[in-house]
């Protein structure tokens, strides 16, 4: 089971600023153990994010993010009290979703 | 006239040179600022979180009731008075050798099985995790560790001697890099650490993510590659000199704010 995001979204007049921290390996497949064993690639291929369940953002991701990913985005017309909710899949099809209140 | 202008010339360059190194470390700063928003630290703070009041290991309890040295519990301003004395231990404990403690007496774990463990993995990565987070409890609190116990005095005066050792291949002390003003380490600027360096700087400035590799150094860590980079042998994890470093540290940074958990390129 993956860790838990932290999603922040703040409002200011029609704009809400979301930023999202990602709690991810992001193995690129390029890396070698100290047994000289290729890591297997392990990261996240699909994120979405969705504003009081309409979608507003999708986005396909590849190896060349970093670990930890940091994403952030604006959305226009989102009002203090909305939701704001991000789901990531990862290449092992292992997802994890996250909701944040706009404030 | 020819060496004139030679000179001429060389104070030129020098003084390129420093504009450019300015510029350079304006640039890390600037770095660090855009990437303060997202510290990936937060990720290891809730973590740390989770797992203080969570009942874990063969006695299956939480760490709710680890006396951090302001008694049972107290979270909120610990960070910034450790390393100190312990009664009961009957040692000088930093943060991470304290909740080893604590992980072994509350929760059961066998406290030599943890100290063993890589920086990382297991057990120790959880150690790792729990110091994050009471760390970010004392953030902004300023540093003031105590010194009235003998032990607390005798452990800054071991830490004092260890910080000015010289040995190894290289010749090495830590105030080789540390005792100085103005000193870096390729493009890092190195904290002169004999005194108060400032807030949030140097010992107020750990555990930090380091985003080269992606990972959540504690203080112990930092001071293990700190004996690696001198070509010293790894210090034990808790060991005593590593205590008596950071208490040395510790109480040189009296009333330096502590920024932690921070984030290093």
């Amino acid at each position: 089971m993956a860790d838990p995001m932290r999603i922040r979204a703040q409002a200011a007049g029609d704009k809400t600023t979301v930023r999202v921290l990602m709690s991810h390996e992001m193995e690129t497949g390029q890396r070698k153990d100290s047994a000289g064993k290729v890591i297997p690639a392990w990261f996240i291929q699909e994120v979405t994010a969705t504003h009081n369940g309409k979608t507003v953002l999708t986005a396909d991701w590849g190896p060349s993010i970093s670990k930890n990913p940091f994403l952030q985005f604006v959305v226009k017309g989102a009002k203090a009290g909305d939701k704001i909710a991000i789901t990531w899949v990862d290449n092992k099809g292992d997802k994890r979703t996250d909701e944040a209140t706009v404030s | 006239m020819k060496t004139r202008t030679l000179i001429g010339v060389a104070a030129l360059a020098l003084c390129a040179g420093a504009q450019a190194q300015k510029s350079t470390a304006d640039g890390i700063a600037e770095y660090r600022k855009m990437l303060e928003d997202g510290n990936p630290a937060e990720l290891f703070e809730a973590k740390g979180e989770a797992l203080w009041s969570q009942k874990r290991g063969p006695k299956n309890a939480s760490l709710e009731r680890c006396d951090l040295g302001l008694g049972p519990g107290v979270v909120k301003g610990a960070f910034v008075t450790l390393p100190r004395w312990f009664a009961d231990t009957q040692k000088v404990q930093d943060l991470e050798s304290r909740l080893v403690s604590c992980m072994a007496t509350l929760q059961g774990f066998d406290a030599a099985e943890i100290v063993k463990t890589p920086f990382g993995r297991g057990e120790m990565a959880n150690v790792t995790a729990l110091a994050t987070w009471i760390a970010a409890e004392s953030r902004g609190m300023r540093f003031n560790l105590p010194q009235s116990h003998a032990q607390e005095r005798i452990t800054y005066e071991v830490g004092k001697r260890a910080f000015f050792y010289r040995g190894g291949t290289h010749d090495f002390s830590c105030a080789s890099c540390h005792g100085d003003e103005g000193k870096r380490i390729r493009l890092q600027e190195l904290p002169n650490l004999t005194r108060n360096p400032g807030d949030g700087i140097g010992f107020a400035a750990w555990p930090a993510y380091r985003v080269s590799n992606g990972q959540m150094w504690s203080m112990q860590l930092r001071l293990n590659d700190c004996f690696r980079q001198q070509r010293f042998p790894y210090p034990g994890f808790g060991s005593e000199v590593t205590i008596a470093l950071a208490t040395y540290m510790g109480v040189n940074a009296k009333g330096a704010e502590s920024i932690a958990p921070a984030i290093k390129r």
